[in-house]
C-alpha cells in the first residue's frame, strides 16, 4: 500500500502510466471502435487524414491508418509484454542458478550470458527471425532469447548479494530445500529491481518488434507499427501521415513505459524511497 | 496466310530493310544519357546472365541478329537480310558487312555460330531450348550463316534478338572456361557502345564505340549508369534531372502518376511487347483444395482484378483474361470471362462441397510472399482481404528470394505469385507453364504449379511445328479456351512498365525490346 501511495505521488511515473493506460485501453477497444479488419480496404489508396471519414488518412492500399494504429497498439503490447516476459524467464533462472550455486556452474553460465551480451542484439535477432519464418511465436521467442541477460547479471548479482545473509543461512541450517530457499527467501527479496528491469525491456521489446516489422522481418499476417512506417516509409514524401501517426505511437508508447519503469524503481528502491519519506 | 505467303512476307520484310535505316534530318551528334540501372547487375556479359538490369545495360554492348518491333514482327540487327526456306527448315542470314567487336577485331559468321551453338547452349537457359532444336549451323563465308533445324519451329525467328541470342567474340571465348574468362570485365562485344569505367556501387560509364557499322551511329557520345539502391532516391533523380530515362521497376508504380504529369518528361508504356510480363497468382494443382478447377475459377471470380490493379499497381496494368498477353501472338479474347463475383465463388466452393466450418472459415492456406518489393507485398495483402471475403484464411508466409526460389522450385508451397515474360510466341514463353513435359523438379518458371493435360500437351507441341499462323491461331485459341476454363493458375495481370524520359531525347522506344535495346538511334536534340 505504502509503495502505491509513494507511486501516486511520483510525478513522472504517474505520465507514464496514465499514458500507458490510455495505449491499453485503444488496444482493448480497438475491435468496438473499428470493427472492419485493419486489414480491409476501406477508401481510396492515400486518403489524407480527415477526409473519408479516415482521421488519420488511408494507406497506399486505401486502408484506415486510425484502424492501423489502434489494432497495432494490441500487437506492439502483446509482444513486448510476451517476450520480456520469455526474457525475464531465461534471465531468472539462469542469474538464480549462477548466483546461487557459484563456482563452476557460475563460471560457465556467465561465460555463455557474455557470449551473449557481445553479439548485438539486433543483429542476432534479424539472424533468428529470417532463419525461423517470421510468426508471432518465433518473433516473441526471438526477441525473448536477445533479452535475457541483463536480467540474467542482475538476477545473479541480487542472488550473490543475498545468499549469505543471515536468514539465508539460518533457512539453510533448519535443513529447508533448496528450491524453497531460492523461491521462499531469496527471490521475493530479489524480485523488486528485477520487476523494473523487466518493465524496461518491454519498451525495448516495443522497439525491436518495430524494428524487425520495419525490415519486412515481422509476421506479415499482423498489422504492427513497425510495418505501417515500412510500408509507409517510401511514400514519405507524398504522404507523410502513413509513418507519422504509427511512429508517434511507438514514441508515446515506449516513453510511457520508461516513465513507469523508472517511477517504479524510484518507488522500489528503498534508498530513494526512504530519502523522499 | 499460308506457308508460301508466310515466306514472302518474311523475305520482303528482309529486303525493304536496307531502305528503313538511311539518317534522318535533324539527328545531331553528341550529348550524355545519365540513366539508372536498378539493382546493380553482377556481370554485364549478357550471354552469361539474363537479368533484366543486366540486359538493359548489356543491350548496349551485346548485339543479336535481329530485333522486332512493337507488332513482334522481325527487324535487321546485325543481320541485314534473312530467308526461311518454305519448308520451315533452314533459316539463312546474311550479315551487315563491317562490324567490329570493341576490341577492334571483325565480327563474322564464325562468331555468329560459336556464341549459338557453343557458348550459349551452355549459359543461356533459353537460348539452350531454342538452340537445341538446331541440328546444324553453318558459316559458309563470313557474312552468312546457315541454321538447319531438325524438324520446323516457326518461333524460331523470333530468338534473335539481343536478350535471346547475344553474340560474343569466339577469340576471346573460345576453349576457355566462359564464366571465369578474365575479359568478361571487359565486356567485348558489337554494340554501339562500349564499356569505359564500372566503379562498382556508382555508376557504369559506356562510350561510343567508333568502328559501330552504321553510319554515323551511335549518335550519343556516352551513357552513364548510376546505381541508386533507394527507391525514393531515384525517383528524385528524375525529378531534378540528373537522370533522364528510368526504364523497368526504377520509379515504383505509385510514382509513375506523378511524372506522367512532369512536363520534361515522355511517359510511354510502349517498348515492353516482347517481354509483356504476364502476373498470376499461382496455385500447386497437387494439394487439396487446389486440385479441385472449381476451386480454382471460384479463384478467379474472387479477386477483383480492376481494383487490384488499381490499388496495388495503380492503373499500370491491364486485367488479364487467360495465359496469353493481349500484346503476344495469338491471343485470342475469346475466352471464359470470370467477372469479380463473391456470390459466384461462393457457389462453386460450396458446389465442391468447401463449405464453412463452425467457425466460418472455409480452409486454411499459405501464401508465400515473393521477396521482389514492396508491390508483391501488397499483392499479398490484396489477395488475403480477397479470401477473407468467403472465409479462406491466406496465411502470409514471408522468405527470402533463396528460400522462394527453392520452395517454389520444388513444389513446396501452396500458393504463391509469379510474373513470366512472354517472349513474343506462345511457344517460347506461354507453353512452358503448362506442357507437362515442362514439370521439372527443382527448376523455377517451369510448370511448378503441375498441371497436367494430355490435350494441352497434344495442341502445344503442334501448334509449335506448324508453320501456317492461321492453323496456329486455331491451335492457340483452343489452348487458351481450356487453360481458361481449367484455371490452371489464376491470371492476374499484364504489368504494364513505365519508360520515362526528357523529351530532349528521341527514338528511346523504337522496337519492343524498349529500353533493352541498343540505343544505337537515340539522339539528343
Amino acid at each position: 500500500m505504502e509503495t502505491v501511495r509513494a507511486f501516486l505521488r511520483h510525478p513522472s511515473g504517474m505520465i507514464g502510466l496514465v499514458l500507458l493506460l490510455v495505449v491499453v485501453v485503444v488496444a482493448i477497444i480497438a475491435p468496438i471502435v473499428f470493427p472492419v479488419s485493419p486489414w480491409e480496404m476501406v477508401g481510396a489508396p492515400f486518403t489524407p487524414p480527415g477526409e473519408d471519414g479516415l482521421w488519420l488518412g488511408g494507406d497506399t492500399l486505401g486502408r484506415d491508418v486510425a484502424a492501423g494504429v489502434a489494432y497495432g497498439a494490441r500487437v506492439s503490447l502483446l509482444i513486448g509484454i510476451a517476450s520480456a516476459l520469455a526474457a525475464m524467464a531465461i534471465g531468472v533462472v539462469i542469474g538464480a542458478i549462477s548466483g546461487y550455486f557459484g563456482g563452476k556452474v557460475d563460471l560457465v553460465l556467465m561465460r555463455m550470458t557474455e557470449l551473449f551480451q557481445t553479439i548485438p542484439a539486433f543483429v542476432l535477432a534479424i539472424l533468428l527471425v529470417a532463419t525461423f519464418n517470421p510468426s508471432l511465436l518465433t518473433i516473441i521467442l526471438t526477441i525473448g532469447a536477445v533479452s535475457w541477460p541483463p536480467l540474467a547479471r542482475l538476477t545473479r548479482a541480487e542472488f550473490l548479494r543475498l545468499r549469505h545473509r543471515e536468514f539465508v543461512e539460518a533457512a539453510l541450517c533448519q535443513g529447508e530445500r533448496t528450491w524453497r530457499i531460492v523461491l521462499g527467501h531469496i527471490l521475493p527479496n530479489a524480485i523488486s529491481p528485477i520487476l523494473v528491469v523487466t518493465s524496461l525491456t518491454v519498451a525495448t521489446a516495443i522497439l525491436l518488434e518495430s524494428a524487425l516489422s520495419f525490415m519486412g522481418l515481422g509476421d506479415p499476417n499482423l498489422m504492427s507499427w513497425g510495418f505501417m512506417i515500412g510500408a509507409g516509409r517510401t511514400v514519405i514524401r507524398n504522404a507523410w501521415w502513413m509513418s507519422v501517426f504509427p511512429g508517434l505511437a511507438i514514441l508515446l508508447t515506449v516513453l510511457a513505459i520508461n516513465l513507469f519503469g523508472e517511477g517504479l524503481s524510484d518507488v522500489l528502491n528503498p534508498r530513494v524511497a526512504r530519502r523522499r519519506s | 496466310m499460308n506457308r508460301r505467303e508466310f515466306t514472302k512476307a518474311m523475305l520482303a520484310c528482309g529486303a525493304a530493310i536496307p531502305f528503313g535505316i538511311t539518317r534522318a534530318a535533324g539527328q545531331t551528334r553528341g550529348g550524355t544519357l545519365n540513366t539508372i540501372i536498378q539493382p546493380e547487375p553482377p556481370v554485364l556479359v549478357t550471354a552469361l546472365n539474363q537479368q533484366q538490369p543486366t540486359l538493359t545495360l548489356g543491350g548496349k554492348i551485346y548485339e543479336g541478329l535481329l530485333k522486332y518491333g512493337a507488332d513482334l514482327k522481325p527487324m535487321p540487327g546485325m543481320a541485314q537480310s534473312w530467308e526461311i526456306s518454305p519448308d520451315g527448315l533452314t533459316y539463312t542470314f546474311k550479315l551487315f558487312p563491317g562490324i567490329t567487336f570493341h576490341d577492334g577485331k571483325p565480327m563474322t559468321s564464325e562468331d555468329v555460330v560459336f556464341s549459338c551453338m557453343k557458348l550459349l547452349v551452355e549459359t543461356h537457359p533459353r537460348a539452350r531450348q531454342n538452340f537445341a532444336r538446331v541440328a546444324s549451323a553453318e558459316a559458309p563465308d563470313p557474312l552468312t550463316v546457315v541454321f538447319k533445324l531438325k524438324q520446323p519451329f516457326a518461333p524460331f525467328i523470333g530468338c534473335f534478338d539481343c536478350t535471346s541470342a547475344p553474340i560474343v567474340p569466339k577469340h576471346v571465348y573460345d576453349g576457355t572456361d566462359y564464366r571465369k574468362n578474365p575479359e568478361n570485365d571487359k565486356a567485348i562485344g558489337t554494340g554501339p557502345f562500349k564499356l569505359k569505367e564500372w566503379v562498382r556501387g556508382s555508376h557504369v560509364h559506356l562510350v561510343r564505340h567508333d568502328g559501330y557499322y552504321l553510319k554515323d551511329q551511335p549518335y550519343l557520345d556516352e551513357i552513364v549508369y548510376r546505381v541508386i539502391p533507394d527507391a525514393a532516391s531515384r525517383a528524385l533523380a528524375l525529378e531534378n534531372g540528373t537522370v533522364q530515362l528510368v526504364q523497368w521497376s526504377d520509379v515504383e508504380f505509385y510514382d509513375v502518376q506523378r511524372f506522367k504529369a512532369q512536363k520534361n518528361l515522355e511517359f510511354t508504356t510502349k517498348g515492353y511487347e516482347y517481354f509483356a510480363p504476364h502476373q498470376w497468382l499461382e496455385m500447386n494443382n497437387r494439394i487439396a483444395p487446389m486440385n479441385d478447377k472449381r476451386f480454382r475459377q471460384a479463384v478467379m471470380h474472387l479477386i477483383d482484378r480492376e481494383a487490384f490493379s488499381k490499388r496495388v499497381y495503380f492503373g499500370n496494368a491491364k486485367v488479364a483474361t487467360g495465359p496469353v498477353s493481349s500484346k503476344t501472338k495469338f491471343y485470342d479474347p475469346n475466352v471464359k470471362r470470370y467477372e469479380f463475383s463473391v456470390d459466384k465463388a461462393k457457389a462453386l466452393l460450396d458446389d465442391m462441397g468447401l463449405k464453412p466450418g463452425a467457425n466460418g472459415k472455409r480452409a486454411e492456406i499459405k501464401y508465400i510472399v515473393p521477396p521482389y518489393g514492396e508491390s508483391y507485398q501488397r499483392a499479398g495483402e490484396f489477395f488475403r482481404q480477397s479470401f477473407a471475403r468467403v472465409g479462406i484464411d491466406l496465411v502470409l508466409v514471408g522468405t527470402d528470394m533463396a528460400g522462394w526460389a527453392e520452395k517454389v522450385g520444388n513444389w513446396d508451397y501452396e500458393m504463391t505469385q509469379n510474373l513470366l515474360y512472354q517472349l513474343g510466341d506462345p511457344a517460347l514463353g506461354v507453353a512452358r507453364t503448362y506442357i507437362s513435359s515442362n514439370i521439372k523438379k527443382g527448376i523455377l518458371f517451369s510448370n511448378t504449379q503441375g498441371y497436367s493435360n494430355p490435350e494441352v500437351d497434344k495442341l502445344f507441341d503442334e501448334a509449335a511445328i506448324t508453320l501456317d499462323e492461321a492453323k496456329r491461331q486455331e491451335l492457340y485459341s483452343k489452348v487458351q479456351q481450356i487453360l481458361v476454363e481449367d484455371v490452371p493458375v489464376a491470371w492476374t495481370l499484364e504489368i504494364e512498365y513505365p519508360i520515362i524520359y526528357d523529351k530532349a531525347f528521341k527514338n528511346v522506344v523504337t522496337t519492343g525490346i524498349g529500353s533493352h535495346e541498343t540505343f544505337g538511334s537515340v539522339y539528343k536534340s
